[in-house]
């Protein structure tokens, strides 16, 4: 059973229609957003935690558990909301959809959020690239502004709310919640320790919940329709709709709106027109962003795509970013640009990352080319293992993520692309 | 080399269309919090040098003037300028080519928009500029816009679903003076797959 339209949140996904405030009005956005307030602060916490949704930046927290970590009481201190929309994970571009196209629904959800949390003001950290999409968003709440749907008794709810765009600059770290506030302060992206935690100690000391643009988007509809309805997609404990973006070798690349728990193989051949040259072409797939393992044919053959299942293969849903590879990849290559790519991002904060991903860049790079030693395998494994879970953020862990499911599915290909360069390169011993 | 020499300039001023903006932006952040305000006022400045001078890079000058208006030491403003990837340090060409090379845009051909790019763009590689002045080019990480792999970020824009032949054909666009829609180079809408649509139609299909 396909997800029908009706049950699509984002019903301009792919901007058919003008994402201005009167077309999205007309879709269903804005609807009763007082009503929804008005029954309080504890309802709707307990509503988002009954639908099950989990946070969709790529950790899958539980959101109505995260926004009763705020503060109940102030203690004088305000409190803020704070929206990642820092997209940056490779394989990732759903976000940049819902606020080119839907920008309404993160505003609304963005009021009702900052209600739920004791929040009167938000701010919406979107990545410096994204500099079409902070001119859609900024004008989108400027309409709202204007409709009074923000500011001082914010669509009639009696609760007051502004909410700010602020662009980052280009650096991948600032999607790290802690990264994002010190970089929203005006400083370096470089991760805090925690505790304490954002809400404790956020935006300028003050208590902060930080949430992925999906997140608080897909929360009014939820809160419209009722928490079953959105339970009723996909496993417990995995429920929901979910964007997923499908690209690499298939026919038709696209994000889509889909249920949670989809299996991937129907996900890849209903929505993005299958693997090119067929499923049996297919080599392997990076199922939720960069950071999230590989899985290898024979387990993408009936893998569902959800939080749980995922991570029973050692893998996981992330960003639900889906990295399709056919035979014609050079698997190694692909991640050893993803080690490229690390080594770049990481902030240099904590020595393990600083030089690990470095170390583990040039590694790689040896491995594509094979000009490396088959026990030199074991020390890359042993390596990112003692770099994982040795960091202040989990950049690293990310980072090294997918070296070590390269090693875990790919070995043989490894060691028999070491054994060619030997071959090509050995010495011919000395005639006589 | 007709190439413009940009240099370093002896004083920076914002003009009056930067500091309307400036007045908008500092609004958004409470008053004790000014530091906030300094990656857009980076913003504010290279944009400005892009406007006046041909080459949307921060000087020097440009950072100091920065830290005197938030009252920050100007070494916090070096440290966020030099931190944050899209600040160009060094003057660049009048047109900032942002090739992204990461593995989703590599499964799909980001190698020959590379080549285009060396072809028609008339760079020689990563990091260089043309001998006209035209074009700079680096490789930046993942933009966010996978589904619509290749991509290449001119400027503001971003230009999608690229080939050798489309890249081409834009570059000399934008060398006769014109600048192509950004988006996708083959018609697709957004991230909408490509050919028969199957969801979000408007027929309803219940």
């Amino acid at each position: 059973m396909a997800l029908s339209d009706k049950d699509r949140i984002f019903q301009n996904l792919y901007g058919r229609q003008p994402w201005n405030l009167a077309a999205a009005r007309m879709r269903g956005n804005w609807d009763g957003t007082a009503a929804i307030i008005a029954r309080g602060r504890d309802t709707v916490i307990e509503e988002v935690k009954n639908s099950g949704l989990r946070g969709r930046g790529g950790a899958g927290f539980p959101t109505g558990m995260k926004w009763s970590f705020m503060p109940k009481q102030s203690d004088g201190r305000p409190s803020y909301l704070v929206v990642n929309a820092d997209e940056s994970e490779p394989g990732t571009c759903k976000d940049r959809d819902i606020i080119r196209h839907d920008p309404h629904t993160l505003i609304e959800g963005c009021l009702i959020a900052g209600f739920a949390m004791g929040a009167h003001a938000g701010y919406i950290y979107i990545r410096g690239e994204y500099y079409n999409e902070s001119v859609v968003l900024e004008a989108a709440i400027q309409e709202a502004y204007d409709a009074g749907l923000l500011g001082r008794n914010a669509a009639g709810s009696g609760w007051d709310f502004d909410l700010y765009v602020h662009r980052g600059a280009g650096a991948y770290i600032c999607g790290e919640e802690t990264a994002l506030i010190e970089s929203l302060e005006g400083k370096k992206g470089m991760p805090r320790l925690k505790p304490p935690f954002p809400a404790a100690v956020g935006l300028y000391g003050c208590p902060t919940t930080v949430n992925n643009v999906e997140t608080i988007a897909v929360v009014p509809e939820i809160l419209r329709r009722g928490p079953e309805w959105f339970s009723s997609f996909g496993r417990p404990k995995n429920s929901g709709t979910k964007i997923f973006c499908i690209q690499g070798h298939v026919n038709n690349p696209c994000n889509v709106e889909a249920e949670m728990s989809i299996p991937m193989r129907e996900l890849i051949e209903r929505y993005a027109g299958g693997v090119r040259g067929g499923w049996d072409n297919l080599l392997c797939v990076i199922p939720g962003g960069s950071s999230t393992p590989l899985l290898p044919k024979h387990i993408c053959d009936d893998v569902l795509m959800d939080f749980d299942a995922l991570r029973e293969h050692r893998s996981g849903l992330g960003t639900a970013g889906v990295i399709v590879m056919d035979k014609s990849t050079d698997v190694i290559k692909a991640i050893a640009r993803l080690a490229a790519f690390y080594k770049h991002e990481s902030c240099g904060q904590c020595t393990p990352c600083r030089e690990g991903m470095g170390w583990q860049k040039r590694m790689m790079d040896r491995m594509v080319e094979g000009n490396a030693e088959i026990e030199e395998i074991d020390v890359l494994e042993n390596v990112t293992r003692r770099i994982e879970g040795h960091t202040i953020c989990a950049l690293a862990d990310g980072g090294v993520w997918p070296v070590q499911g390269l090693i875990r599915h790919f070995r043989p290909l490894m060691e028999e692309r070491i054994r060619d360069y030997k071959k090509r390169h050995s010495m011919p011993l000395a005639a006589e | 080399m007709s190439a413009p020499a940009h240099k370093e300039p002896h004083s920076f001023g914002f003009d009056a269309e930067s500091e309307a903006k400036i007045a908008t932006i500092l609004k958004r952040y409470p008053e004790s919090k000014q530091a906030s305000a300094v990656i857009p006022l980076l913003y504010v400045a290279q944009r400005q040098m892009g406007r006046l001078t041909g080459s949307a890079w921060v000087p020097r000058v440009a950072m100091d003037v920065i830290a005197d208006r938030l009252s920050m030491p100007p070494i916090r403003v070096y440290e966020v300028a030099t931190f944050y990837f899209m600040f160009n340090m060094q003057p660049i060409g009048r047109h900032h080519l942002q090739l992204c090379g990461t593995t989703p845009c590599m499964l799909r051909g980001s190698d020959d928009v590379l080549r285009a790019c060396k072809d028609a763009g008339g760079v020689k590689g990563v990091g260089d500029t043309s001998a006209d002045g035209m074009f700079t080019l680096t490789e930046v990480e993942c933009l966010g816009a996978c589904v619509n792999a290749p991509i290449l970020q001119i400027d503001d824009d971003y230009y999608e679903d690229l080939s050798y032949e489309s890249t081409v054909k834009l570059l000399e666009a934008f060398k006769r003076g014109e600048r192509p829609k950004p988006g996708s180079a083959i018609g697709r809408m957004a991230s909408a797959p490509a050919g028969e649509q199957t969801v979000l139609t408007g027929r309803g299909d219940e």
